[in-house]
């Protein structure tokens, strides 16, 4: 085992890179779980699709029409998706939404297969992010620094949104007790509608923001899956601080995971799991106490 | 010669039946998933699979009659597909296979039924070693045939030590394992080695910074797919080609997927079975007609199919026609197709053939491959085969 600090610093960089994937696409699923009580298990397709999308666009217009492209195509696709299905299975109950959801993983997994094939995509860095700067007296990937750049903004824009803003109070007050919210005056379907299109959003800037990184496959959505729902029980649902600390969590677990014990790496991770739910079932920092 | 064509894909039948095939037709099972995580592999293998009947099926005097199941990646799927080929379709012989995990479910009821098969993909060791069957010839490779060369080839072009990763499943441990065995047997180090949750791995960068740090010359991987791709763009990310070149198995930089690879494949040195830029008369014909089909070039997966159609038809071409005879013939088919000379070994069915080593370079048109060096072929040890030897009709 190497005693170089550089080497620390590397995979310090390395964990918050997964963190902040992680962080986009699971701060959607946690709101729209914590406020609406649903369960998206579809919001893995909808990172593919992300992927899909800013593959396609950026090799046409390039990275940054991509990723501004990906999530308001995502977010439309979350439109359709509210207004067609999840607006109807609002009052049905955990199981049903459970199945139409996982159904719906592999509606949006073919579709993905029908409009761009089975084979892997791919999508370039651009100029100004590729390559490697010199920080802290390692050399690392600049992209991996925008992704880490990039989660951080959104969350201190995410943090600042609901901690000071009329809108944010009243997504905290929904999700503290809805029906006391609505006796207030607050339209709550129209907030969950929003929420619901933002959370969709910040899946598709996720799945853009991976393209480079990772590969764009059909399967990707689904591979995601289970680390987003591990951060979401180990951090606690609906909350933006659970968001955070779940994903810096399993960033750290499974990065330091891989580097001191490779044989264990697999199974850390959902060892901890298991730990959080019998100490504390409802995760670190849920929404509601 | 006409083909006919039965499908049995649930729901969606793409192909149609035109007529019910005569008591001479020879009926062909082929077994390839069109759906899941291999359905791209799937639908090459077919593509060469069509394109090699099509070549060299005119000459033949009995009907060909293809029955096309979906295996998907499921071993349990895969083996009642079989069940339903050999049991209700009466299949004369199958052809196909993509996972290994499928083959090993599908591996009894072949050898028990007499049936031959024509392994056009999984690569696994056993299905030509402690589990060969006399029905079962593969005409794709074995995970060891492809990395043990390379183990001998880097150790004689003086490098000292690698550090070795490949995806923690079967196949990934026999790659690894057949690489090192040889390489260390010619005098090279590992000095270090990693196996990566299989497609669980998002972030390959604490592994690839693990390597950078062990000091190792070199770095050998065996990667596939969406894994593959993942990892050869985070591999050039992080500016590693320059302290720590990247060797592997050919299957890190596929044709089928070099071009999402792009730029970061360049300079990468790995072995296979085939490359689209092999320089021969054969493969050249192979790839034009290959490209005109089909608009792209080929892969190993391709020629893979192509070589099992070429295989069953020089067996259906010997006056086989039914299963025992065509499983005999199987066993003594020997051409020279786009991969140079083949022929199947004898104890084991495994195919042998010749291995290359290349380079992926950036080209006019996309990436392409430099054919370092033309690695003899050899036959992989029985390891624990045992069947009957080939009796000459």
């Amino acid at each position: 085992m190497t005693t170089d600090l550089g080497f620390w610093t590397l995979q310090t960089l390395n964990a918050l890179q997964l963190s902040m994937l992680l962080f986009l696409l699971s701060i959607g699923l946690t709101v729209i779980f914590g406020l609406m009580h649903f369960v998206n298990l579809a919001h893995g397709a909808l990172y593919a699709l992300g992927a899909y999308i800013a593959a396609s666009v950026a090799s046409v217009a390039g990275f940054w029409a991509a990723i501004i492209i990906a999530p308001l195509g995502v977010a439309l696709t979350g439109v359709l998706l509210y207004g067609g299905l999840i607006q109807r299975m609002r009052k049905s109950g955990p199981m049903a939404q459970v199945l139409v959801t996982f159904g719906l993983i592999f509606a949006l997994l073919d579709l993905t297969r029908i409009l761009w094939g089975d084979l892997a995509l791919a999508m370039d860095t651009p100029a100004l992010l590729s390559g490697q700067v010199n920080l802290l007296g390692v050399t690392y990937p600049t992209y991996r620094l925008f992704i880490i750049l990039l989660g951080g903004v959104i969350f201190t824009a995410l943090a600042l949104t609901l901690a000071r803003t009329q809108i944010g109070a009243m997504i905290r007050a929904g999700v503290d007790n809805d029906s006391m919210a609505a006796c207030l005056g607050i339209n709550v379907e129209r907030l969950f509608f929003v929420v619901f299109c933002v959370g969709c959003a910040l899946a598709g800037l996720a799945g853009a923001v991976a393209a480079p990184l990772l590969s764009v496959t059909p399967g990707m959505g689904l591979q995601i899956l289970i680390p987003t729902l591990i951060v979401i029980v180990i951090g606690g649902l609906g909350s933006l601080k659970g968001a955070i600390a779940g994903s810096l969590i399993y960033g750290f677990v499974q990065t330091f995971g891989a580097v001191l014990a490779p044989q264990l790496a697999s199974v850390l991770i959902y060892a901890l799991l298991a730990a959080v739910l019998v100490i504390k079932p409802v995760g670190l920092f849920p929404a509601k106490g | 010669m006409k083909f006919t064509c039965t499908a049995a894909l649930t729901g969606l039948a793409s192909l149609f039946c035109t007529q019910m095939a005569a008591a001479d037709d020879i009926d062909v099972g082929v077994l390839l998933p069109f759906s899941g995580v291999y359905a791209a592999l799937g639908n090459e293998i077919e593509a060469g699979f069509t394109l090699g009947l099509e070549t060299f099926g005119s000459d033949l005097d009995v009907e060909i009659v293809l029955h096309r199941e979906d295996t998907e990646v499921t071993p349990a799927t895969g083996l009642t597909r079989a069940r339903r080929l050999i049991l209700q379709d009466d299949v004369d012989v199958m052809v196909g296979i993509v996972s290994s995990g499928v083959l090993g479910a599908i591996r009894d009821i072949v050898h028990g039924a007499e049936v031959p098969l024509i392994v056009a993909n999984a690569g696994n060791d056993e299905a030509t070693g402690a589990d060969c069957s006399p029905y079962i010839t593969r005409v794709s490779f074995s995970n060891s045939q492809v990395n043990r060369p390379m183990g001998t080839w880097m150790a004689d072009q003086g490098i000292g030590t690698v550090y070795t990763l490949a995806p923690d499943y079967a196949a990934g441990r026999q790659m690894i394992d057949a690489f090192t065995a040889a390489y260390t047997a010619a005098g090279g180090t590992v000095v270090g080695s990693d196996f990566t949750p299989f497609q669980q791995t998002q972030d390959f960068g604490p592994y690839i910074a693990q390597a950078q740090a062990s000091g190792a010359e070199a770095l050998y991987v065996f990667y596939a797919g969406g894994e593959a791709i993942s990892f050869v763009n985070q591999y050039d990310s992080f500016g590693a080609a320059e302290g720590l070149p990247l060797y592997g198995s050919g299957f890190l930089t596929s044709q089928l997927y070099v071009n999402a690879e792009g730029e970061s494949a360049d300079g990468i040195v790995t072995a296979l079975h085939y490359v689209p830029t092999i320089d021969s008369p054969e493969n050249a014909a192979f790839v034009e007609a290959f490209q005109a089909a089909n608009d792209r070039l080929p892969s190993e997966f391709a020629v893979q199919g192509y070589d099992a159609a070429r295989a069953l038809i020089e067996a259906l071409s010997t006056g086989a026609n039914d299963r025992e005879s065509i499983a005999t013939a199987l066993r003594q088919v020997s051409f020279t197709g786009p991969r140079g000379l083949l022929s199947i070994d004898p104890v084991t069915n495994n195919l042998i053939q010749p291995i290359y080593v290349y380079e992926t370079v950036t080209g006019t048109d996309g990436m392409t491959q430099t054919v370092l060096a033309e690695l003899p072929a050899e036959a992989d040890p029985a390891n624990g085969c045992a069947m009957p030897s080939v009796v000459s009709n």
